[in-house]
């Protein structure tokens, strides 16, 4: 018991953020950190001995998050979980300065496979191998979805400044 | 010695996260001194990448609350399959011998068992007259918000003299809303306050009893406004609402336990 407290104990930080940035909502997230412990300690000797603790734990969570998402989706409620597909076309900053977005609507913007990789690796400081393990993919892919979010992300973020420019000519 | 594979797009991303070794940093570097629109780009996404982390960096840095701590959770789990059944049987065993002695106690024992019945008698109805005060309040309900737990707790653990806990209530659909402290004769008491979202509000009055070690449950109701009060290793509980009785005892058996878990493996914790 103390040893799972330990383990688990100082990952919560960061589990709580991450769960945060995909919920965007306080209780939410704790419920679903909480969701994520509980598990973590129902499985705990399930985990390999040689795992990582802290990709384990994102693992769980991100699955939980997906099957969350499954579940509203199956409930017919509507959740904007899919990728916008088109990058939103800017018509001027929502917080009234010309040109500069809030980070989160950019992150919102991306769908979750992309979302996740850069809260994985460009917040949680996840190894591009753990990144890896949460989510089941090769590195390699890891390394083209960090490539393609980041991309997406400086579009979208500049995407204001680009269309003052656009009128301006 | 130097690094010639050419220059990749993984390359460039490491090159943002800071994780390239630095044989292949300086390969990147003179890369991107060569490519100057590659090298704005590159500049770009290393900025939005601090900008994120900037922007999250508050949530992580925020005390956790006490319902993700470990101990709590391990201690939930276990309760639904096991202990629960026996403990809610043992609940209401306690609770009919409660009433009975509360209705027959005066008569039937002696001068010192009344004594400590109005004592506690006392508690429950100061517990309630700080409960229909502070329910009721719009604009202040509580002192110290529960965003602020581990502070409010340590606060008023401090101030009582005995080791306190907000206890976790979300099974029984409760939220913590913070807690106040409040006067109790000479001394100091804590109230806790829940809510259920819909307005329905519970408090948890606590205050210490060093003349009385372990009591039972007793119920009682006044005005409409229900109670459940114990001792328990010398610190004086109740816990009121304006709810069914069966709904309470939940409730009062939730806050039992959970007090009972934190003093048994954890004593020197405050």
């Amino acid at each position: 018991m103390d040893e799972i407290a330990s383990l688990l104990e100082p990952q919560i930080p960061s589990l709580r953020r991450y769960a945060w940035a995909l919920l965007r909502d306080d209780e939410a997230a704790d419920d679903l950190v909480q969701d994520t412990l509980e598990r973590a300690i129902s499985r705990w000797h399930q985990r390999r001995s040689d795992g990582n603790v802290r990709a384990w734990l994102f693992t769980i969570q991100r699955n939980l998050f997906l099957n969350g998402l499954r579940q509203r989706r199956q409930r017919g409620v509507q959740v904007s979980v899919e990728t916008l597909d088109e990058i939103p076309a800017a018509d001027g900053a929502t917080d009234g300065s010309a040109g500069l977005r809030d980070i989160l609507t950019g992150l919102d913007a991306l769908p979750e496979e992309q979302r996740s990789v850069l809260l994985l690796v460009g917040v949680e400081d996840l190894s591009y191998e753990q990144a890896a393990q949460v989510l089941d993919v090769p590195i390699g892919t890891v390394m083209s979805r960090l490539s393609r979010a980041r991309e997406k992300m400086r579009q979208f973020m500049e995407s204001g400044r680009g269309a003052v420019l656009r009128r301006i000519k | 010695m130097t690094d010639d594979r050419p220059i990749g797009e993984d390359d460039l991303q490491a090159y943002v996260d800071g994780r390239l070794a630095p044989l292949r940093l300086r390969a990147v570097e003179g890369y991107l001194a060569d490519n100057p629109t590659t090298a704005a780009r590159v500049a770009r996404e290393a900025e939005q990448r601090q900008a994120l982390r900037d922007r999250l960096a508050f949530k992580a840095s925020e005390p956790i609350p006490s319902r993700l701590r470990i101990a709590n959770l391990v201690a939930t789990g276990r309760r639904p399959a096991r202990v629960r059944p026996a403990a809610v049987a043992a609940a209401l065993v306690w609770l009919v011998i409660g009433i009975n002695l509360g209705i027959f106690g005066g008569a039937l024992f002696g001068q010192g068992f009344s004594l400590r019945q109005a004592s506690q008698d006392n508690t429950a109805r100061d517990a309630i007259t700080a409960h229909r005060t502070y329910v009721g309040e719009r604009l202040h309900p509580v002192e110290v918000a529960a965003d602020q737990e581990a502070h409010l707790v340590q606060w008023l653990s401090r101030r009582v003299g005995r080791p306190l806990l907000a206890p976790n209530l979300t099974h029984q659909g409760y939220r913590l809303m913070g807690g106040r402290l409040l006067p109790a004769g000479s001394e100091p008491a804590a109230l806790f306050m829940y809510d259920d979202g819909q307005g329905r509000r519970l408090t948890l009055y606590a205050r210490s009893s060093p003349s009385e070690e372990e009591t039972a449950f007793r119920f009682e109701t006044r005005d409409g406004i229900s109670a459940f009060s114990w001792i328990d290793r010398g610190c004086s509980y109740v816990v009121t609402g304006s709810i069914g009785r069966e709904e309470l005892l939940g409730v009062a058996e939730a806050v039992y336990r959970q007090y009972e878990e934190k003093a048994v493996p954890a004593p020197g914790n405050l």
